[in-house]
């Protein structure tokens, strides 16, 4: 007893000592940090804080009567919506077509543009175009291009005797998300190129050398030296851009509105809100989209942890 | 909703050009001018003016108007001006947001508070049913007035035996066709029923084909939205398939409307484009201006809106065909006016909106505003049929219908989107008989709510 309290004294009072220097650091790192968290509060916590308690209500958005506390009832909905289902398969199908074609293509450029060739600067800049029109804008040319009796695509195809006559892209059923998917990659590829070509270019390039004199032949080299230093990159682009497919509400507003079987997760929870005005329900959509969303976080982050050790 | 803004714009467009037109006239004939331009018509005098002004002269009410724009609002100030300066009733106007969703809610947050400080105001005609019940019943005033309106929209306005609102003006769908083409394919007029239009569309579409591989019979509005609600009203209400909800029950699923739905599942991919299920309104005119179609399906503006395309002077209008023997319908967008049950002057409300909603205002606005009269008899005027060319004698009395909002009250734009989503699904290839139970489901539950 006695033994433990001496010992343990002399730490506290030493704890103690330090931890008055420390207070004060403490003090003025939090009185540092005050304003971003406010705005972090403010922004990010507060919205959140509210759509979590919004879904546990009847909200309706223009609603005579007064609003009422309903408990689990919008999550019981959810769990028996055929329409909330099918919106995470059409999400989940366009994450998984757009971010691998995405990957493979991002790679290449970035392959091609990280080789030194004459006019590399203009390539590099030129390869952003797609990405820096705005989504909504280059959805809207990319509808019209699509058009089945005016636009271009279907004209070029059936010229070039690729197609026999004039095909509705985005009416049909059958190609509408593959024509939506096809816009995305264009659009975000040379993005994960950047990605990839800023990965690229931290790999020391003696390691190509030494390889060139061991004999390794270029395809050995990708697969032994390029793919594995490139591998936190390829997490970061990946990361990046599955969260941003989960999420994906722009294209598809311009292309489909609110067209049943094209809807994805956040169409389906815009709408619910914005049009049939039930935010209460729209907010149990939104929790889960939420969820989903951290699910894939939490997955990917664990693999990087993994890779790190 | 889109077709209401772009009616605007067609209207001011359409008002702009008249003018223009009047003037070049003018010059030529000096003098000679009738006062049936939107430029000289002059807002009519109050009837009675002066019993009025004995019995509330000097109150002071509130009319949420018009939005601020163009001729519309210049509308709302001219006929206030005039019913103030005869009654001696002060009105204080106030242009309502342009947006619906947002005029909706200023009225929704207004009822909710049971302010006064609104005593008149626009109601769109899919808005009595939500707040009918803060709207005076406005029967015994103005019931025989009513009578004079389309019977179709004063229905849409009565919610539980109520007169809620009055109809003040309002479009409707009518057929647009190709006159040339009829007549190069042996057709002295265009078609009546649903099957001939089928039929007309396909012998037209197969000998365009030659020259146009796009070309299509006919198009309309089939996307997923508040335009194929109004489309398939039409085709449901002219075929003896309902109207979606009738008498407070829902009566969607039924054979007739899954016949006719079918039929037009049929058409897509055939004698209508493919590219139809996502047609909205300025893509269906798109297709027929450019010549890329045979019968189009639209609201009065695209009448002016084709001016200066190349089926200019080509084309012409008509009532909706029909089945069986359902009559011709169109579907109504359109205005009323309503007063609030909260309006400290209930009276001097009822007195304006009676003169708003009379023969005479409905044809000051027609030639001042070309809006659509509500009144059959007034649409049947020269001097309207001049400013507003498409309001043919068949057409002005055609059968309205209206959207089931009086039955959904606030639940109407749910109620709409099952009913737009479920059809547009059938459009993309579902059989009628597998989605209408749903659609059924979905409004049984709204209509209960």
């Amino acid at each position: 007893m006695t033994t433990a309290e001496a010992t343990a004294r002399p730490r506290r009072s030493r704890r103690r000592r330090r931890s008055g220097l420390q207070r004060k650091q403490t003090r003025l790192a939090w009185l540092l940090v005050a304003p971003a968290l406010l705005i972090v509060a403010f922004v990010a916590f507060y919205p959140l804080g509210r759509t979590v308690y919004q879904s546990f209500t009847n909200e309706q958005f223009l609603a005579l009567e007064p609003t009422k506390w309903v408990g689990l009832d919008n999550y019981h909905r959810l769990i028996h919506d055929t329409a909330f289902r099918h919106a995470v398969w059409v999400t989940v199908k366009f994450t998984l077509i757009t971010v691998s074609f995405e990957f493979v293509l991002g790679l290449i450029i970035a392959l091609v543009v990280n080789s030194s060739f004459k006019g590399r600067g203009v390539m590099r800049a030129v390869m952003l175009v797609p990405w820096a029109i705005p989504t909504v804008v280059s959805a809207q040319m990319w509808r019209w291009m699509y058009d089945q009796i005016f636009g271009p695509i279907n004209d070029a195809g059936v010229r070039l005797h690729i197609l026999s006559h004039n095909v509705a892209w985005i009416a049909d059923p059958s190609t509408a998300l593959w024509a939506v998917c096809a816009v995305d990659i264009w659009k975000t590829a040379p993005f994960v190129a950047l990605l990839l070509l800023a990965g690229l270019q931290v790999i020391p390039h003696d390691l190509y050398e030494a390889a060139d004199v061991d004999g390794a032949s270029k395809l050995s080299q990708f697969w032994r030296i390029t793919l594995p230093l490139l591998k936190p990159a390829i997490l970061v682009a990946l990361i990046f851009r599955t969260l941003d497919a989960l999420r994906v509400f722009d294209i598809f507003y311009v292309f489909f509105g609110s067209r049943p079987d094209t809807q994805t997760m956040s169409i389906l929870a815009q709408n619910t809100i914005v049009t049939t005005g039930d935010v209460g329900y729209g907010a149990a959509i939104s929790v889960a989209i939420f969820l989903i969303v951290g699910l894939f976080v939490v997955i990917y982050t664990t693999f990087l942890r993994v890779q790190e050790q | 909703m889109k077709h209401r803004a772009v009616l605007v714009l067609a209207g001011l467009s359409c008002a702009l050009a008249v003018a223009i037109a009047l003037t070049v006239a003018a010059a030529g004939s000096a003098g000679t001018a009738e006062p049936s331009s939107p430029a000289a018509v002059k807002p009519p005098p109050v009837l009675g003016a002066n019993a009025i002004k004995a019995k509330y002269g000097g109150q002071s009410i509130t009319f949420v108007g018009d939005a601020a724009v163009g001729n519309s609002h210049v509308r709302d100030q001219n006929l206030v001006a005039q019913f103030s300066k005869q009654t001696g009733i002060k009105v204080k106007l106030v242009p309502h947001p342009s947006s619906g969703t947002d005029a909706y809610q200023q009225l929704a947050r207004n009822f909710s508070s049971h302010s006064s400080s609104i005593d008149v105001m626009m109601l769109d005609v899919i808005w009595p049913g939500a707040f009918a019940p803060y709207l005076v019943n406005l029967k015994p005033a103005l019931g025989q007035q009513a009578k004079l309106h389309a019977a179709g929209i004063v229905l849409n306005d009565t919610v539980n035996g109520k007169l809620v609102a009055m109809p003040w003006f309002g479009d409707f769908g009518i057929l647009y066709y190709r006159k040339d083409l009829l007549k190069k394919y042996g057709y002295s007029s265009p078609p009546t029923t649903w099957a001939q239009l089928g039929a007309m569309s396909k012998k037209i579409q197969d000998g365009e084909k030659a020259s146009n591989p796009n070309f299509y019979g006919f198009v309309y509005q089939g996307n997923s939205y508040e335009g194929l609600t109004c489309d398939s009203l039409e085709w449901l209400a002219s075929s003896g398939g309902g109207q979606f909800i009738d008498g407070g029950k829902v009566t969607i699923n039924n054979p007739k409307a899954a016949a006719i739905l079918n039929l037009q599942r049929s058409w897509v991919g055939n004698i209508v484009p493919q590219a139809v299920t996502t047609y909205q309104e300025e893509d269906a005119r798109n297709a027929f201006d450019s010549g890329n179609a045979a019968f189009m399906r639209n609201w009065p503006y695209a009448y002016s809106a084709s001016k200066g395309t190349p089926v200019d002077g080509k084309f012409g209008v008509t009532t909706l065909p029909h089945s069986g023997k359902s009559p011709s319908v169109g579907t109504v967008g359109g205005w009323q006016l309503g007063i609030s049950k909260y309006s400290k002057h209930v009276g001097a409300a009822t007195e304006f909106v009676r003169w708003m909603t009379g023969p005479a205002v409905e044809r000051y606005d027609a030639i001042f505003n070309s809006n659509v009269p509500t009144i059959p008899a007034v649409a049947t005027i020269p001097a309207v049929v001049k400013t507003n060319p498409y309001l043919i004698p068949s057409i002005a009395k055609v059968t309205r219908v209206t959207r089931p909002a009086r039955y959904l009250g606030t639940h109407y734009a749910q109620g709409s989107q099952a009913i737009y989503q479920g059809i547009n699904q059938i459009l993309n290839g579902k059989s009628a008989q597998s989605v209408l139970p749903g659609i059924a489901t979905q409004l049984n539950q709204l209509v209960k709510k």
